[in-house]
């Protein structure tokens, strides 16, 4: 497989490097399918780590796997969103628009859940292009609300929970990301597919 | 039959074995920091093996029990009183209904365990009844006046198979881990006797260490998956290793890995302890 490099994390894990986050949730996705055994398989920016695992059998079974098919877990999710955070003008300059705009952009891109972490239910949702990337603010907010829709780099990110964070916020949502009594605990797992809605 | 909290110390939890399988979701793992003690307790008490016990920090914990029951307390060491009577730690005990158990702060070590036959039985959370204490996942950390309720014993007490002796000196042996290159020539065999005190900001998420500056490369990585026993290297040079609770990924690059029979130790090292890295 070129462009796969597989690096020993410790004796029962590894961590498969691939070239983008999109690969990472694609060939993370494909294990799971092929039931290949790990404790945890995670997704994230340009790897996979396979923890808890033989690592002689992860490579020997990366010719199976698929990393060109991200979000084909068949799960689509709308959220309603309204966009009135307090980054939302930041956004815009940064973008070189007016704020309406920064809606109908954000509203007209087709997101995926490509990896979760930060906390329980945090999906890196990818889809902006690169010209659209921003900047974190320059010292985090101690607090930010769950339910906040915000950007960094070309992520979009939902806090699920309150917690600090250096996001720009853009907007609001109801939406319950995170429910641990759920069957499906985290409502933008890997793979699903996301768009946003403007409330009005 | 319950127990029924009276004080829980600095920071009482339950831990079982963890809950695997949800990294991919952004949940840690958590489960019992001292495996070895955890599971020692279990056998004493006669439990099964993946029973939920009690993690005590420091302080130790003072319960009341409803009904007769034998539990036993282990790892870090402390005095343990049923009643104004002090009995073994380390071993199983019968206690009377009605009875007071004091697990005493630790003498050494951070934490106890404290089992009861049967388990403790709340509601498992996603498969687990750890408490995780980065996003709080699972039950809440144990407060006064709570009740607890415990399940029926599945199996007979069991004599310890062996007793694990620590040695004096705590060494913490290194795997290179997958991002040894983000090291500077030499950095590597640096740390192979290095001696670092552990910081006072330590807990279920990771041992920090602190002493001699480990240099590496700067910058950030993009955020990859993260293992327990992970030694990550922020820009301080300090190393970090992640425990049962460290976040699923993180973005400090990974220069070490500790040896998995040396994670029980990292449960009981202290503030101001010291302790030795090898890497040969």
């Amino acid at each position: 497989m070129g462009g796969v490099r597989v690096v020993p994390v410790g004796e029962r894990a590894c961590l498969v490097e691939v070239e983008d986050a999109a690969a990472a949730a694609s060939l993370a996705a494909s294990a799971r399918a092929w039931r290949i055994r790990a404790d945890d398989i995670v997704p994230a920016a340009t790897t996979v780590l396979f923890d808890g695992c033989d690592p002689a059998e992860v490579e020997a079974a990366l010719p199976l796997l698929d990393r060109e098919s991200p979000g084909d877990s068949g799960a689509s999710v709308v959220l309603r969103v309204s966009y009135d955070g307090p980054d939302l003008g930041r956004v815009a300059r940064h973008w070189g628009c007016s704020t309406d705009e920064v809606v109908a952009r954000h509203t007209g891109t087709g997101f995926t859940s490509l990896f979760c972490g930060f906390a329980p239910g945090f999906a890196y949702l990818g889809g902006l292009p690169a010209e659209l990337a921003v900047p974190r603010l320059d010292a985090p907010r101690s607090r930010v609300e769950p339910g906040s829709v915000a950007l960094a780099d070309r992520w979009c990110g939902i806090y699920p929970t309150a917690s600090p964070g250096g996001w720009l916020v853009i907007g609001r949502t109801d939406a319950v990301l995170w429910d641990a009594e759920r069957v499906a605990p985290a409502l933008l797992a890997p793979g699903t597919r996301v768009r946003f809605e403007a409330l009005r | 039959m319950s127990i029924e909290v009276l004080d829980p110390g600095p920071l009482s939890t339950l831990q079982d074995l963890g809950r695997p399988g949800w990294a991919h979701l952004g949940v840690a793992r958590a489960g019992a920091l001292d495996r070895g003690a955890a599971a020692l307790a279990r056998r004493l008490a006669g439990g099964a093996v993946d029973d939920a016990v009690v993690e005590t920090t420091l302080g130790g914990i003072v319960l009341s029990v409803r009904r007769a029951v034998t539990l036993a307390v282990t790892g870090a060491r402390c005095e343990v009183r049923v009643g104004s009577r002090q009995v073994a730690h380390g071993a199983a005990l019968t206690v009377p209904a009605g009875s007071v158990v004091t697990v005493g702060p630790a003498l050494d070590g951070v934490r106890s365990y404290v089992a009861l036959a049967g388990g403790i039985a709340v509601d498992p959370v996603l498969g687990s009844r750890s408490t995780d204490t980065l996003a709080w996942v699972g039950p809440p950390r144990l407060a006064a006046g709570q009740v607890l309720a415990v399940g029926r014993p599945v199996r007979w007490p069991e004599p310890p198979a062996a007793v694990v002796v620590r040695s004096r000196e705590a060494v913490l042996r290194l795997r290179p881990g997958p991002r040894r290159d983000w090291l500077t020539p030499g950095a590597w065999e640096a740390l192979d006797g290095a001696s670092y005190d552990v910081a006072p900001d330590s807990d279920r998420i990771g041992l920090r260490l602190a002493g001699p500056v480990v240099e590496r490369r700067a910058g950030e990585l993009p955020s990859e998956g993260m293992v327990l026993g992970a030694v990550q290297l922020p820009p301080s040079g300090q190393p970090v290793v992640f425990l049962a609770d460290h976040p699923p990924t993180g973005g400090y690059p990974v220069v070490g890995v500790v040896e998995d029979a040396d994670l029980d130790l990292c449960a009981q090292l202290r503030p101001g302890d010291p302790v030795v890295l090898r890497t040969g």
